[in-house]
C-alpha cells in the first residue's frame, strides 16, 4: 500500500461516455441516449490499488475502455501521468498505450489461437519496435514468461494446450511486455475457477510489489476486490455513488447502495450467516436508457426521502477523505 | 425415516474424442423431505451431471448412466419408462436452470410455459390452468402477474425471468427442487433475492432442494447439509456448519483457504491450490486431489480412499481424515 503518496497516474474528471440509439437504414436517425458513463471523477496514486465495483451496466467496463481510449469520450478529461489525453487521436496515444495496458476477463477470447505463446508476449515489442534484436527479443518473452509463473519451454505452444488459469497468466505477461505503469484489469479472475483464482490474485499482487504498478481493478466480485484494493469506487448506472478507502468502505459504508451490495454477498460460515440480517433490497437496475430523475438510486433505496426523487445528490467529499454521493451525507 | 431421494453409487460416464470420461463416479448421498442439500465443486467436478442424472436428462449418446440407484418416494428412477420418468419430470421433481434464457422458449407466452406443467400433470383446463399461473407469478413477486402472462420471455428482466423458472419449477408442488447454479448469471443483489424467494417458498411447501454451486457463500447462507464433489466424486459429506467448522478433506480445507471472504484478514495472502483442476479422461488411479495435495502420500496416489465416517452425518474421503481433525 503506497497511499501515503500522493502523486496521481492517473485523474478523471466528469467523464462522460454515451452511446447514441439510432434508428433506420439510410437516413439513421438518434432516438435516445444511453449514458453508461455519466460524469464520473476519481484518481489514481502511483502504486495503488483502485477497485471498481457495480453491478452488470453500471458503466465500469465503459470507464476502463474509455480511460485507455479505446471508446471516444463524450466529455471530460482524462489525465495521464500530467498529461490530459481525451483529445489524443490514435498516434498520439501510441506512447500513452504502452503505459497503460489492459488485462482482460476471458482468458479464451483475448488470445489468438493460431499464434505461439512467445508471439501473443512478444507482438507488443514487434509493435513498438522493440523487437530488431532478435536475442534481446527472446530474454525478454522468456523473462516476462518467467515473470508471471510459466516455464520457458511453454513458450512455443498455442494457447489451447494451457488452461484457463495459465492463459490468464499468458494475458497478464503481454500486458507487462512494455513496462506499463498502469493496468486496467476488468473482471481478470472471474472466469477462473474458484480454487484457481487465489492463484492469480496473488501473482496480481507479487507483481506490484516487485514492479511498482498501479491497478484499476473492476470486478463484481465484492470479497475480491476488498482482498486487492487501496481503494474502492462503486459505480451504479453511470456514476460513482461513494469512493473510500477498503476499511472505511467495508466496515462503515455510507452509501444505501454500498450497503445493499454488502448485505447480499453472503459470507461463507453459517454461524455467521445465521446472525446476519438479511436486509435484501428489491428490484433491479433501471435501464441506463431511462435513468429515474433524482439520485439514480432512489427506486430502490430504502431509505429514500421526498428530495431523493427530484435532486440529483452531488458528489461531497467528507473530513475523512471519502467522497459520497446521497441526501443523506450532505 | 427413509429419505425422500435416495442416490446409490451412480456413476454416469461420456463417450468423448479422448476416449471414456466418468463425470460422475460410484456417488451415493440422501436427501431428506424438506431439506437443502448442496453440492459443491468446480467445473468438471461432476455437479450438474449429477442433477441430470437424477431426472435421466443425460444427452445419450455421447453420455450415458453406467450404473446405479436412484430411489425416488421408494422408486427407482433409473427403472422407468420414458412416460414414467415424463410423469415425475415437473411433477414431483423439478429443475431449475442456470441461464433462464435458454430453458425459456422464446416463441411461446410465459403464461403458456408457467401454465403447461399444470396442464399437462394435473390435466386441469387451459383457462384455469393460466389462472394458477397468475397466482404463481404473483408469488414470485412478479407485479402485475395476470396481465403479464401474454409477455414473452425477452420482455422479462434476467432476474424476472428466474423468477418465472422457479414459478414453472413450483407449479405442481414438486417434493424436490434441484436448482443448477440458479443464480450465478445474476448480478449480486438480484442473486440474492432470489435466492431467498427460493429458500422461502420451498421451506413453504416443504419441498426439499439440492442446490448446486461453486459459491462457499451461498452454501453457507441457504444449505443444510453439503456435499463437496471434486474429479467426479464426493469426496467430503456433512451437515454445513459442521463442513465449515471442522473440514475434513483437503480439498474442502484448501477451497476455503482460497476463497478471499467479506469479513476475511486481508493481510493475510490467499492460499491457492496448486495445480489445476483434474482432466478426467487422465485420472490418476488413486485419489482424484492427491496430484495437488500437500498431505498426499504414496498410498494416495494408488489407492482410492473410500468414504470414512468421520463424525457424526460427517464423510470424508481422505485416508488421512482423523489427522485433519486440527
Amino acid at each position: 500500500m503506497n497511499a501515503s503518496r500522493p502523486d496521481p497516474v492517473l485523474t478523471v474528471a466528469d467523464l462522460k461516455v454515451h452511446f447514441p440509439i439510432t434508428t433506420g437504414i439510410i437516413a439513421k436517425r438518434v432516438v435516445g441516449t444511453v449514458k453508461a458513463v455519466d460524469g464520473v471523477s476519481f484518481s489514481v496514486r502511483r502504486g495503488e490499488t483502485l477497485g471498481l465495483v457495480g453491478e452488470s451496466g453500471c458503466g465500469k467496463s465503459t470507464t476502463g475502455l474509455a480511460v485507455l481510449r479505446m471508446l471516444d469520450i463524450t466529455s471530460g478529461t482524462v489525465e495521464f501521468e500530467g498529461e490530459d489525453i481525451s483529445g489524443y487521436d490514435r498516434a498520439r496515444m501510441r506512447p500513452i498505450r504502452a503505459k497503460m495496458q489492459m488485462v482482460y476477463q476471458d482468458p479464451y477470447g483475448s488470445l489468438n489461437p493460431r499464434m505461439k505463446v512467445a508471439d501473443i508476449v512478444g507482438e507488443p515489442l514487434v509493435v513498438h519496435g522493440l523487437a530488431s534484436d532478435r536475442d534481446k527479443y527472446r530474454a525478454r518473452v522468456a523473462a516476462l514468461l518467467k515473470m508471471v509463473g510459466l516455464l520457458p519451454d511453454m513458450a512455443e505452444r498455442y494457447p489451447h494446450e494451457f488452461s484457463g488459469g495459465q492463459r490468464q497468466r499468458i494475458g497478464i505477461a503481454r500486458a507487462l511486455a512494455l513496462e506499463p505503469t498502469l493496468l486496467i484489469c476488468d473482471e481478470p479472475v472471474s472466469a477462473l475457477d474458484v480454487s484457481i483464482q487465489a492463484q492469480v490474485v496473488n501473482l496480481f499482487m507479487e507483481l506490484q510489489e516487485r514492479l511498482g504498478l498501479t491497478y484499476i481493478f473492476i470486478a463484481h466480485d465484492l470479497s475480491v476486490v476488498r482482498h486487492i484494493s487501496d481503494r474502492i469506487a462503486v459505480m451504479y448506472l453511470g456514476r460513482i455513488v461513494e469512493i473510500a478507502t477498503r476499511d472505511q468502505l467495508y466496515k462503515d459504508p455510507l452509501h444505501p447502495y454500498t450497503q445493499a451490495l454488502l448485505a447480499a454477498v453472503p459470507i461463507a460460515d453459517p454461524e455467521i450467516e445465521a446472525q446476519r440480517g438479511q436486509q435484501i433490497i428489491s428490484g433491479e437496475i433501471p435501464s441506463a436508457l431511462r435513468p429515474p430523475p433524482g439520485c439514480r438510486f432512489h427506486t430502490r433505496c430504502p431509505k429514500a426521502m421526498e428530495v431523493c426523487k427530484s435532486v440529483d445528490p452531488p458528489m461531497r467529499d467528507l473530513p475523512d477523505g471519502r467522497a459520497v454521493a446521497c441526501h443523506l451525507h450532505s | 425415516m427413509t429419505p425422500l431421494l435416495s442416490v446409490r453409487n451412480l456413476s454416469t460416464r461420456f463417450r468423448t474424442e479422448r476416449g471414456m470420461v466418468r463425470a460422475v463416479d460410484n456417488v451415493s448421498f440422501d436427501v431428506a423431505a424438506g431439506e437443502t442439500l448442496a453440492i459443491v465443486g468446480e467445473s468438471g467436478s461432476g455437479k450438474s451431471v449429477t442433477a441430470l442424472s437424477i431426472l435421466r436428462l443425460i444427452p445419450d449418446p455421447p453420455g450415458r448412466i453406467e450404473a446405479g440407484e436412484i430411489l425416488f418416494d421408494g422408486k427407482d428412477l433409473l427403472k422407468l419408462d420414458d412416460a414414467g420418468i415424463r410423469a415425475i419430470r415437473g411433477d414431483r421433481i423439478a429443475m431449475i436452470f442456470q441461464e433462464p434464457m435458454s430453458s425459456l422458449n422464446p416463441a411461446l407466452t410465459v403464461g403458456l410455459q408457467v401454465g403447461e406443467p399444470i396442464n399437462l400433470h394435473r390435466k386441469t383446463v387451459w383457462a384455469k390452468a393460466l389462472d394458477k399461473a397468475a397466482e404463481l407469478l404473483g408469488k414470485v413477486r412478479i407485479p402485475d402477474g395476470r396481465s403479464r402472462l401474454n409477455s414473452y420471455p425477452h420482455q422479462y428482466s434476467g432476474g424476472m425471468r428466474q423468477r418465472v423458472m422457479i414459478a414453472m419449477a413450483l407449479a405442481c408442488q414438486p417434493r424436490l427442487i434441484i436448482a443448477d447454479e440458479p443464480t450465478t448469471a445474476l448480478d449480486v443483489t438480484v442473486q440474492a433475492q432470489i435466492l431467498a424467494l427460493l429458500k422461502e417458498l420451498t421451506r413453504e411447501a416443504n419441498s426439499a432442494m439440492i442446490l448446486i454451486t461453486h459459491d462457499l457463500g451461498v452454501v453457507a447462507r441457504y444449505a443444510d447439509r453439503v456435499a463437496v464433489m471434486y474429479g467426479g466424486r464426493i469426496v467430503e459429506t456433512a451437515p454445513a456448519r459442521q463442513l465449515y467448522k471442522t473440514p475434513r478433506h483437503p480439498y474442502t480445507r484448501g477451497l476455503m483457504a482460497s476463497v478471499p471472504r467479506l469479513d476475511g484478514d486481508t493481510d493475510r495472502p490467499l492460499v491457492p491450490i496448486e495445480g489445476q483442476p483434474p482432466d478426467l479422461a487422465s485420472l490418476p488411479p488413486g485419489c482424484p486431489f492427491a496430484p495437488r495435495c500437500k498431505e498426499a502420500t504414496e498410498r494416495c496416489r494408488i489407492e482410492r480412499p473410500p468414504l470414512f465416517e468421520s463424525g457424526p452425518n460427517h464423510f470424508s474421503a481422505c485416508f488421512y481424515h482423523e489427522r485433519l481433525a486440527a
